[in-house]
């Protein structure tokens, strides 16, 4: 069983896992894991590499299914959503910002101005092609991107780890920003600084292989 | 009078009709083969051996089997397309293994593009609907439509594998997965329709083709031989554009879940 922690006033649950397993190719890669992410706040799933983080991510907005186990999603299992409602108001980012093909007002959409306001970007890049951004503008444009469908929940898989130090703390910066804005903020994080920065830390550990 | 119908009386330009002593005779090409493989110590003896013993018992078989379906057996027509699509279907699952279900992919696509192509020559009668004209051009759909779904089938697959972060980032966006994989199934059914129309584009140019060559050798007038060769240039590419899209449907619903994710062998292993 792995370890998840968090405090005790956390008040309305958004997620929860409850003994959620997968397996990979090569042996569990999350084994009986059972968490909740609370409604409010930043929480931040920290472990090192191979412990499952990625997936944990991947289960929340179903780019993965559980082998075993649920996930709830405000008390429902997340298959019982329609999954592109779902992924609208799951919206996940991940480590390497992806970028589509046009400006970053194609990629963006929306009320483009007020959205790259609102993630620090110069709304002058609007007309910039997206392929043309260093690597934390085309981040802070992926978080616009998914701001601009309103969503419940922002589910990012480690967003600072191809960035610069300058650009870390920008983005954690705007991170804390958008969870004191009211989203729910869930980030996986193998740097455990990222811990200071939570209202919530749910540990997870490795799977240890049993001794025959 | 269909145009196929019409040149079906002209007389050969060959010295007669060809005897098993003229292709006795013409084994003198392969040994010449042979001799230069040999010689040049390319080691290809072995395999034209074994090619021009397969050819020779292949297509005596088959000649056998039309001229048994001409005489009377049209019944057995179905048959033997059946037959050239299961043949087919089994050489483009293996082209594309790595595709679920890449065998039943190949059976739907090559039979809808040959009886859709088949069935819009036969209404508009361009083509007779005896066996005599159907088998043939079956077989020239079926083999244009094998080669578009095997291109199909594993050029998506591929673009799926290499531009999955691309299209996961579409799928958390809320898009579904026909919509997520758009631009690279446009992308599949431009590489599976692509050699059908650089083909009809240089047609005659690099070298007359075989229809025409055929016909002309068997005594046609050369234009009449063009007219036949047009409707066959024209029903490959509506045969490969049939079987492009019916295949890039087909493969797009086997690469991803019902609900809208990537099958686990094309997702990222975290």
């Amino acid at each position: 069983m792995e370890r998840a922690e968090q405090g005790p006033e956390a008040g309305p649950i958004r997620f929860e896992y409850r003994d959620v397993c997968v397996h990979g190719d090569h042996g569990p890669i999350i084994d009986h894991f059972s968490a909740v992410v609370p409604a409010k706040g930043l929480t931040v799933i920290v472990g090192s590499s191979g412990a499952g983080k990625t997936t944990l991510v991947r289960l929340l907005n179903r780019l993965d299914d559980p082998d075993g186990g649920t996930v709830l999603f405000e008390g429902r299992d997340v298959r019982d959503y329609d999954v592109l409602e779902l992924r609208r108001r799951v919206q996940s980012v991940g480590q390497v910002p992806v970028t589509f093909p046009g400006s970053v007002a194609d990629n963006v959409g929306g009320e483009t101005a007020d959205l790259l306001t609102r993630v620090g970007l110069d709304p002058m890049l609007a007309d910039r092609e997206a392929d043309r951004l260093s690597v934390g503008e085309a981040q802070r444009m992926a978080l616009a991107r998914s701001l601009a469908l309103s969503p419940d929940v922002l589910a990012l898989d480690e967003p600072t780890s191809a960035l610069d130090m300058a650009n870390k703390t920008g983005i954690e910066r705007l991170i804390r920003e958008l969870a004191d804005s009211g989203l729910t903020v869930v980030m996986v994080s193998h740097d455990p600084r990222h811990a200071d920065l939570a209202d919530y830390v749910i540990e997870v550990q490795p799977h240890k292989k049993e001794e025959p | 009078m269909t145009p196929i119908a019409a040149i079906s009386g002209g007389s050969s330009v060959l010295s007669g009709p060809v005897t098993y002593g003229d292709v006795v005779l013409s084994l003198f090409l392969v040994a010449v083969a042979i001799g230069i493989s040999a010689w040049q110590r390319v080691g290809l003896e072995g395999d034209l051996l074994v090619a021009t013993a397969r050819s020779f018992v292949q297509l005596i078989a088959v000649g056998y089997v039309l001229a048994y379906i001409f005489e009377d057996h049209g019944w057995l027509t179905i048959l033997a397309l059946a037959v050239m699509v299961g043949a087919a279907s089994v050489t483009s699952r293996n082209r594309a293994r790595r595709v679920p279900r890449s065998g039943i992919i190949a059976v739907i696509t090559i039979a809808i593009a040959t009886a859709a192509t088949l069935g819009v020559l036969a209404i508009l009668h361009i083509v007779p609907t005896s066996p005599r004209a159907i088998i043939p051009l079956g077989s020239m759909i079926i083999s244009g439509a094998m080669v578009t779904c095997s291109l199909v089938m594993t050029r998506l697959h591929d673009d799926l594998a290499s531009n999955r972060r691309e299209i996961e980032a579409r799928l958390c966006l809320g898009q579904s997965s026909r919509q997520a994989s758009l631009p690279w199934l446009r992308t599949a059914v431009r590489a599976g329709m692509l050699p059908s129309v650089d083909s009809t584009k240089v047609v005659g140019l690099v070298a007359l083709p075989g229809t025409m060559t055929g016909l002309i050798l068997a005594g046609a007038s050369p234009l009449s031989a063009v007219r036949v060769q047009l409707v066959v240039m024209y029903m490959l590419l509506g045969g490969t554009a049939f079987a492009a899209l019916v295949a890039a449907q087909l493969t797009e619903r086997q690469l991803f879940t019902k609900s809208h994710q990537l099958i686990k062998s094309l997702r990222r292993v975290p």
